[in-house]
């Protein structure tokens, strides 16, 4: 990605650099060749309208390469390939917490191994900051009460510059740390190093600890909806609307389960917000997605979207 | 032929400054021509004072290591600085100085359509002012000109409803310096004066009023939502308390996007006069500039969101947001490439008005191109919220407004004050300020590349070089704005006497004398001729020689 950025960044500065090249030789030739010389007058020009024309159709088609490729690379950006490791960033101030799924936790430290592409789940825990690598030309706000994601493969070994650039206050500027890319194989041995259990068994702790399995229960139908499976399909609300029960939507409904209600359940289901942690919040969106992997093995009642409002069994995480 | 300006008299001839000595004559005083020099006088001290918190910060930044004062200082540092140049600088500055002095003078009217509103203008913005002072004086506020939510309204223990109310009172000043000018341009312009004989500084100012008045509501609106949740607990940004951060972010920058445009237009229109009046030539495509002032005002609303790009909005919302800030460079190209076409064949003379001119086209070139760069987007989520982002804007607002308030102070200052400023030291600082400007602002292009965050208080060694380039810059650039200061304040005594109009320039301000009257006009004029009609003046040489 870093070399498609730079590739797009050499061109646009070809471009700038010819374009301020022209109107510098042209204000200097001309100031120089129409200097005032006694006797010579200025000579009185309207303009032309045909000139304006072509002056104004060549850039916009020039800024429109700048545009397409721009928003193609941005496309890619922002899309993480299906195969990406999981690794959720939790942001206060002023300090990265980083969880991989294995279990293993940092802080301003993000180990990875090189060739696998790694998508980060951020959010933060009070104010907006921002999760820059220079090295990666990559930058995303982390927000908090909220998912934002990002994502990048890492090729070369070693270590990379983490700033926070969004504005967080004291310490905005000692907000940093190093991205650690190591060798698949080192990065395995640094892996076993951990004694922690993954994060969605620590979900799955807190999904019985929680109550939340008396309800959202995945042999009968429960009070709540059955949530195998409903990672990433979409879900008939109350109100008709259909949303993709993406990472935002599950850590919604559990902090505020009655912003979305699904259809064909009641709103019974308390409120979260300030009683989970987001460490407790991104256990629980991890297990939940983990329900959808086809290796859970748990009795599965009702696996298909939900697609019509007559159905009596819907999707729903309320 | 026009008639050319009376001769200046030597003998004491009652003009706006001479009318009235005593304190309450210039505090009460309903002259547009008075209103813009107490403008004058404040944004000048504010401008300093803003300057005063750069070279701070970039001291603080030649090391490295956070060592000349406290992290929490310098937070507060960079936030006086930005707060000061935008909302008490840079968006009255010409406006308010040269648009006051002038508007009325460029359309033969007596005053502006509501002189006591102009007045009252001035008032709420000292008052903003003040209260903003008191709050910089009792701690300060830290959060950046940004204010951005959460952090504004619930992660900082600074003053921030107090130093919002200060910007709230200098944005309704705003509000009715734009309305002022909208019904004077429409309802009193001289006899004779149709829309496309209009100088191009009126339409500048006429496009520059309308986003006043469409605009700062929208910010004032936010600052009020601000402080009802800092105060009230109401959630309405904070998801802590239910509210949504980037609600914030899009109702801010709706207003601070087009507040680029507040503060660029009226500068671009100085430079249309500038170069008409040095080149002797009317505007190349006088229409296309003209309404390119208008396009860039319209467009400029429609883009907001490129301040956005990693904060958490749509894929698709970029994409959108990204496509229509092109929209913007079309107007801001044709107006460079109009200025330039002026030149040809023109009779082209260096006075220091146009030296910022010359200025102003290439710094504005580069400060447009490198937006270009930050609205695509693949390139934008590198580089926004580095030195590189800094580094633009600042290109476009130093380099654009500041050279462009610099270059029409030097034009008009005969006409304001009756005095020529010094030729030498003029040209001088002029020079200062480019090499200085170049030299500051330059190396933080490659800084922000290579991956330095704005608003950081230490930094990796690894960006020291850059830095120290910036910071020398910075004191050359702090030499060639003190100039101006000493030889403009030399010249209200020492100055020659101007004439009524020193450039042999068109437009109708210089038909009247300098200083103007104080009803501008002795007789109301009637327009015969386009704007920029130099084929019908001689060239000053063939008349009396121009004060030095």
């Amino acid at each position: 990605m870093a070399s498609q950025v730079d590739a797009l960044y050499i061109y646009l500065l070809v471009v700038a650099g010819i374009v301020t090249a022209l109107v510098f030789i042209a204000v200097t030739v001309l100031a120089i060749k129409y200097r005032r010389v006694p006797g010579r007058e200025a000579q009185p020009i309207e303009g032309s309208t045909s000139l304006e024309i072509t002056w104004s159709i060549i850039p916009l088609f020039v800024m429109m390469t700048f545009f397409i490729w721009g928003a193609v690379i941005y496309f890619q950006e922002r899309t993480p390939p299906a195969d990406s490791t999981e690794v959720y960033v939790v942001a206060k101030q002023w300090m990265w917490k980083i969880e991989h799924m294995e279990g293993q936790r940092e802080i301003n430290e993000l180990h990875v191994p090189t060739g696998q592409n790694i998508k980060l789940i951020m959010t933060s825990q009070d104010v907006i900051h921002s999760f820059f690598v220079p090295a990666f030309r990559i930058k995303q706000d982390v927000l908090p009460g909220r998912y934002t994601t990002f994502w990048f493969k890492a090729t070369k070994p070693g270590h990379y510059h983490l700033f926070c650039a969004e504005y967080c206050g004291t310490q905005h500027s000692g907000m940093g740390g190093d991205i650690v890319v190591m060798e698949p194989q080192d990065y395995a041995q640094w892996m076993a190093g951990g004694t922690s259990a993954p994060l969605q068994d620590t979900g799955k702790q807190l999904f019985s600890a929680l109550g939340c399995a008396t309800c959202h229960r995945f042999d009968v139908q429960g009070r709540g909806p059955n949530l195998t499976g409903i990672y990433n399909k979409p879900v008939l609300l109350e109100d008709g609307r259909t949303v993709i029960a993406d990472e935002n939507y599950v850590r919604e409904s559990i902090l505020n389960p009655t912003a979305k209600i699904v259809n064909g359940f009641k709103p019974v289901m308390p409120a979260f917000q300030g009683i989970v942690s987001d460490e407790q919040l991104n256990a629980l969106v991890a297990y939940v997605k983990s329900l959808s992997q086809p290796t859970t093995g748990t009795a599965v009642l009702q696996s298909q979207p939900a697609t019509s409002p007559a159905e009596p069994q819907k999707m729903q995480v309320q | 032929m026009a008639s050319i300006g009376i001769p200046a008299n030597q003998a004491p001839k009652l003009n706006y400054l001479n009318n009235g000595h005593s304190l309450k004559s210039w505090l009460l005083t309903t002259d547009h021509k008075r209103i813009a020099l107490l403008y004058l006088i404040s944004v000048t001290v504010f401008f300093f004072l803003g300057g005063f918190f750069a070279m701070l910060i970039r001291l603080e930044l030649l090391t490295p290591q956070g060592d000349l004062m406290q992290a929490d200082t310098y937070n507060k540092v960079f936030t006086m600085h930005g707060m000061i140049m935008v909302f008490f600088f840079l968006i009255p500055v010409v406006p308010a100085v040269l648009g006051n002095f002038l508007v009325p003078l460029m359309i033969g009217a007596k005053d502006l359509a509501f002189p006591r509103i102009n007045l009252l203008s001035w008032y709420l913005y000292i008052t903003g002012g003040m209260i903003f002072l008191h709050c910089m004086l009792t701690g300060g506020v830290d959060t950046g000109w940004t204010f951005y939510t959460p952090y504004s309204t619930a992660g900082t223990n600074t003053n921030i409803v107090e130093a919002g109310l200060a910007i709230f009172l200098a944005g309704f000043s705003s509000i009715f310096t734009g309305l002022n000018f909208i019904v004077t341009i429409h309802r009193m312009r001289a006899p004779g004066l149709t829309w496309d004989r209009l100088p191009l500084f009126i339409w500048a100012n006429y496009a520059t009023s309308l986003v006043m008045i469409l605009g700062t509501p929208v910010i004032a609106i936010t600052i009020v939502l601000v402080a009802v949740e800092r105060l009230f607990h109401l959630g309405i940004f904070d998801p802590g308390l239910g509210g949504d951060p980037l609600l914030f972010q899009h109702l801010f920058w709706f207003y601070s996007h087009p507040a680029v445009y507040i503060m660029i237009l009226p500068s671009m229109g100085v430079i249309s006069e500038l170069i008409a009046c040095f080149a002797r030539k009317r505007v190349f495509g006088y229409k296309f500039v003209a309404l390119s002032s208008v396009a860039i005002a319209v467009f400029g609303f429609l883009v907001w969101a490129h301040h956005m790009f990693v904060a958490g909005i749509s894929l698709y919302a970029a994409m959108i947001f990204s496509f229509l800030s092109f929209s913007v460079g079309v107007p801001s190209a044709v107006k460079v490439f109009n200025w330039t076409a002026t030149l040809y064949k023109g009779s082209i003379s260096y006075a220091t008005p146009m030296l910022y001119a010359f200025g102003f086209i290439g710094l504005f070139t580069i400060g447009g191109l490198t937006g270009l760069m930050l609205a695509t987007i693949g390139i934008d989520v590198h580089v926004t919220d580095t030195y590189f982002v800094v580094a633009h804007f600042h290109y476009v607002m130093v380099g654009g407004v500041l050279m462009g308030y610099l270059g029409g102070l030097h034009f008009w200052w005969p006409k304001m004050t009756g005095r020529m400023y010094p030729e030498a030291w003029a040209k001088l600082s002029a020079l200062l300020v480019f090499v200085g400007f170049n030299l500051t602002f330059f190396p933080q292009f490659i800084l922000g590349y290579v991956g330095m965050p704005r608003r950081y208080w230490q930094y990796p060694p690894e960006f020291q070089a850059l830095n120290v380039l910036s910071t020398a810059g910075a004191s050359i650039l702090a030499v060639g704005y003190l100039l101006p200061m000493i030889y403009f304040v030399w010249s209200l005594r020492y100055g020659k006497i101007a004439e009524a109009n020193p450039w042999s320039a068109a437009g109708l301000e210089w038909k009247t004398t300098s200083p103007p009257p104080t009803f501008n006009f002795d007789e109301t004029p009637v327009v015969t001729w386009e704007a920029y009609n130099y084929d019908e003046i001689p060239p000053w040489e063939r008349r009396a020689p121009v004060a030095r």
